[in-house]
């Protein structure tokens, strides 16, 4: 029965519509597509609203509960303040790419059953291939093949599992699950892929900096934080992801510490950021997957208004190394402003969405006594000031005077900016609303005196780390090896190396062949022919040409096979 | 006011900046100080003593450097690494 259609519909009608219409138009399609959809999220009531059979499972195309509809909802509000900050300045291509990509991620958030998810899944991987194809240079072109090729990969592996399941299981209902079987296992492999956990978190700073200036704000969003998602609702409490994430925010910080592109830092940060999620989710409480959630919407949130500011930085200088830029602030307040409280907002800083999700997660931490994990993740707070908080606004608009002088942001952008803004300081300020859209009932208070004394001292001191060490931060012109270099260095040589000595024995083969094949050539016709012109040899006797050879071939096999059926 | 002062934004002056070192020092020590106004129990004992979280940060952020610095030294490459490697594929197929 089909009594409720899924809400990412709406953004596909828009995607469809966008690249039909002109001027004012769509730009209504634009900002009206993700309201619209919000506004369909939260129609969604609890539990499995529509089913279908397809094959022999039960479908469940749309299926409702706190944490789909918390996701759903960031998913929405991410596209109305993406298609605002890009929708002046980006090609349609990439605005209607978009929107089919937040369509797959809220396909996802509804999805009641494997099958459907793997469907917006792979919409996805497809849509946001194009948004960084849409960066229109060489390099994004090769990055995003890169980056389609993961993605491709990680579905066929996500598939092997869900397969698998069903027919271990005879069910693809999207249930909690711990990897203890093959199939469970690939399906975890599968999702870690998209949240770019190791050993293949490369794509992700790979890619996402190749993107123009809107579309990696787009990217920023959509695919980790579906990831997230996707392994709250399947694998809580899995104890592997606590390991993946301590591993994650690690190499987050440390990859985006050598790094110069400031995009780039800003994207080795998302790996950070997620981080923190799936070690939340791996401790796998009430109050860690609260956490988690909570992390994930407010991450979504500033990390898109890092990536603004960034963009407007691209869009106005066209340039994004730490080495071209610096001294911005003079004539990019506001572009800097809106940097500088993504930064704060990312780095926790009590007043800030970022304080009130994160150490919501280290609290989790600390009740069910995991000590190492607290520490970890108050090292990493540290870490992510360290690179995030003052890092990226320093080196960009700080730093030295580069003698840049550009406009500050399009209205648009700026509009948008202040927006993202706006959500990260009020989250931060009233908690206590945003925490009824959490999945489970909250019983924590963040802003307990001595925990805001600790984060400030954590955090300040940071600072004051950084600005001790940075002569031993001096950025630069240089990119970092990673696991992707297997792939693109080690494998294309191991590749070039068959080659060449397949060519080599091709040749001794051929020499070996050509010569066997003169001499008896050269035996027949002494013996067979009195004078060696060929036209004189009978039709049989003639040499042919292998086209016709195979042509004849093909004609007897038809005749062979309507024979056989007949 | 000379020129040279003129021309300079006031935030980067020298005269700011080492007004700014002075504040934010001020503004570590309070936070430190701020742990005898707000006693902090800490959840494993350690985190509880005067001016952990301080410490705690700035030796993470100390190390971290460190270790990004030393694994620098065996990651870094120049920035056409993979163009330059790509380039010398290309002309060796032709």
């Amino acid at each position: 029965m089909i009594d409720f259609l899924p809400p990412a519909l709406i953004m596909i009608l828009g995607a469809i519509l966008t690249p039909l219409v002109r001027g004012h138009l769509r730009t209504t399609v634009l900002l009206a597509a993700p309201l619209a959809t919000l506004w369909a999220i939260w129609q969604v009531p609890d539990g499995v609203i529509t089913t279908l059979t397809f094959i022999d499972y039960q479908i469940e195309p749309v299926e409702g509960s706190a944490v789909r509809r918390l996701f759903a909802t960031i998913f929405a509000i991410m596209s109305f303040g993406g298609a605002l900050y890009a929708f002046r300045q980006a090609r349609t291509v990439e605005l209607a790419a978009a929107q089919a990509y937040a369509a797959g991620a809220i396909g996802v958030c509804f999805s009641g059953d494997l099958i459907s998810m793997f469907i917006w899944w792979e919409l996805m991987a497809i849509f946001s291939t194009v948004v960084v194809w849409s960066g229109g240079t060489a390099d994004s072109k090769a990055a995003g093949i890169r980056y389609a090729i993961m993605h491709l990969l990680g579905g066929i592996i996500l598939k092997v599992g869900i397969d698998g399941i069903a027919v271990q299981t005879g069910s693809v209902d999207m249930q909690a699950m711990l990897a203890n079987s093959f199939a469970t296992w690939m399906v975890l492999i599968g999702i870690l892929i998209n949240a770019a956990a190791p050993p293949v978190s490369a794509w992700l700073a790979d890619a996402y900096p190749e993107a123009s200036p809107t579309g990696s704000v787009f990217l920023s969003a959509f695919t980790t934080k579906t990831a997230v998602l996707a392994l709250i609702l399947l694998f809580p409490g899995e104890p592997v992801l606590i390991g993946v994430g301590l591993y994650m925010v690690m190499y987050g910080i440390i990859f985006a510490l050598l790094e110069n592109d400031a995009r780039r830092i800003l994207a080795y940060s998302i790996v950070n950021q997620v981080g923190f999620m799936v070690c939340a989710i791996g401790i796998g409480t009430e109050l860690a997957l609260n956490g988690a959630a909570a992390h994930a919407f407010a991450h979504i949130i500033y990390k898109a208004l890092l990536f603004m500011s960034a963009g407007v930085v691209v869009y106005r200088v066209g340039k994004s190394k730490c080495t071209d830029l610096g001294g911005l602030f003079r004539t990019m307040p506001l572009t800097t402003i809106c940097g500088i409280i993504g930064a704060l907002a990312i780095s926790g800083f009590p007043m800030t969405s970022g304080f009130v999700t994160k150490t919501m997660i280290s609290q989790a931490a600390a009740t069910e006594s995991l000590m190492f994990v607290y520490m970890a993740l108050a090292a990493a707070s540290a870490g992510v000031f360290l690179h995030a908080g003052i890092k990226f606004p320093w080196f960009v608009f700080f730093q030295k005077d580069s003698g840049l002088r550009p406009k500050d942001a399009p209205w648009n952008m700026a509009a948008a900016m202040v927006l993202f803004s706006a959500i990260c300081i009020l989250i931060g300020i009233f908690p206590e609303t945003f925490y009824q859209l959490l999945p489970y009932a909250v019983d924590y208070e963040p802003y307990k005196a001595s925990k805001v004394v600790f984060y400030l001292q954590l955090l300040l001191f940071s600072g004051l780390a950084f600005f001790l060490l940075l002569p031993l931060m001096q950025r630069t012109l240089t990119v970092s090896l990673d696991t992707d270099w297997i792939w693109r260095v080690a494998l294309n040589k191991l590749a070039g190396m068959i080659a060449t000595i397949l060519a080599a024995i091709t040749g001794v083969l051929s020499r070996i062949s050509n010569g066997t094949l003169r001499a008896l050539k050269l035996q027949a016709e002494a013996r067979f022919s009195e004078s060696p012109e060929t036209e004189r040899a009978g039709v049989f006797a003639r040499a042919w040409e292998i086209g016709t050879t195979a042509l004849w071939i093909a004609i007897l096999l038809t005749a062979y096979v309507l024979f056989y059926l007949i | 006011m000379s020129d040279d002062q003129n021309t300079e934004h006031w935030l980067v002056r020298a005269t700011t900046i080492a007004w700014l070192w002075r504040i934010s020092i001020v503004i570590l020590a309070l936070t430190v100080l701020a742990q005898f106004v707000f006693p902090m129990k800490g959840y494993f004992g350690i985190d509880g003593w005067m001016g952990f979280g301080a410490l705690y940060g700035f030796v993470a952020c100390l190390a971290m450097v460190l270790v990004a610095k030393a694994l620098g030294l065996v990651l870094k490459r120049q920035e056409n690494y993979y163009k330059d490697l790509q380039d010398k594929d290309g002309k060796s197929d032709d």
